[in-house]
């Protein structure tokens, strides 16, 4: 008889991918689970700290923000919107399609996350290149000369421009929420390309696909960092 | 040591249907329709709450539904979740209520 395999106190038909630490498959997969959830908690603070920072600005240099803010293009911000929620649904499909055991369409799902996960890079690249062009990236090249909002209905002599000091702090917490969320994106672009090549190699199955599960919830709070990004530097100073 | 077949394991495991996961895209894509044209009209300090709501009315069907929440039986994902919102809540509101009430100086 064959009782190499029978270990006591293990099932026989033990997973591969169960840990020596770990008694049942879902006991290390609600435990990676919790970790990832604490790392996003973790992440939560992390961009909590610049969003308050955003808040604290934008009370004191109200007109100026508001003048800084007009500056971006709502067009591309909504185009890299409307990316990022697809990317969020290819996410979706690609975790369904790990529980489903669909090999192909996994795969498919993951490339196709990367794919839009780079075409946000790209139009982000493209609104960078502007601000470039433009000298509103803070620094010793950094020059602003625009009217505070609601100026350009004055006579020209009594026009009052916005302060640069104050519409460069703007723009430093633009490069700052944007560019920390863009190497996010870069970091999750990779993470998945990696995702992409183990489920290609048939590394995971309805029974084990936790770091599918894991890269997923990573990718999702990605997006819903832009989901507020976009509203507070885009939308909301657009009338004053 | 419980002896699961694969069928018991996966009752802790929700799969998304593919109906409901587009539904809920679609969703996201009317809210963020809805927050650029809001954007374009004058409400006043209206267009801050309009925005800031339907932010977050995205972010929860995202956190809810994408990120399985709403499915898990994981009763320390909620409170993870709960906490990392409280302390955000913690962080922004008594920073502001520190800076926006400083008119003593």
């Amino acid at each position: 008889m064959h009782t190499s395999r029978a270990v006591v106190g293990e099932p026989a038909h033990k997973n591969p991918a169960l840990l020596h630490h770990f008694v049942t498959e879902e006991q290390q997969k609600n435990a990676a689970s919790l970790g990832m959830w604490v790392f996003l908690a973790q992440e939560v603070m992390f961009f909590g700290g610049m969003f308050c920072a955003y808040l604290v600005y934008r009370y004191k240099y109200f007109a100026d923000f508001g003048s800084a803010s007009q500056q971006l293009d709502i067009r591309l911000g909504a185009i890299n919107t409307v990316v990022l929620i697809c990317s969020s649904l290819t996410v979706v499909l690609a975790v369904r399609a790990a529980q489903l055991g669909k090999r192909m369409a996994l795969v498919f799902w993951l490339l196709a996350t990367i794919f839009l996960g780079l075409v946000f890079l790209g139009i982000k690249a493209d609104e960078y290149a502007e601000k470039f062009e433009k000298h509103h990236v803070p620094g010793a090249s950094f020059s602003y000369h625009e009217l505070l909002p609601g100026q350009e209905k004055l006579p020209a002599a009594e026009r009052q421009y916005a302060n640069p000091r104050h519409a460069e702090m703007y723009f430093s917490l633009y490069f700052a929420m944007t560019g920390m969320h863009a190497l996010h994106m870069v970091i999750g672009v990779g993470l998945f390309g990696f995702l992409a090549y183990m489920a290609w190699r048939g590394k995971y199955t309805p029974d084990y696909y936790t770091p599918l599960e894991n890269g997923g919830l990573y990718w999702h709070f990605v997006d819903i960092v832009w989901i507020y990004l976009f509203p507070l530097l885009y939308l909301i100073d657009r009338h004053r | 040591m419980s002896d699961h077949n694969s069928a018991s394991e996966h009752t802790s495991e929700h799969i998304s249907s593919v109906g409901s996961s587009v539904a809920i895209w679609l969703a996201l894509l009317a809210g963020t329709g809805i927050t650029v044209a809001a954007a374009f009209i004058d409400l006043g300090p209206f267009n801050t709450i309009v925005a800031l709501t339907v932010a977050t009315i995205k972010a929860t069907l995202v956190v809810l539904f994408f990120m399985h929440v709403k499915y898990t039986h994981e009763k320390l994902t909620g409170l993870v979740v709960v906490s990392a919102i409280f302390w955000l809540f913690v962080l922004l509101a008594l920073s502001m209520a520190d800076y926006t009430t400083r008119l003593w100086r």
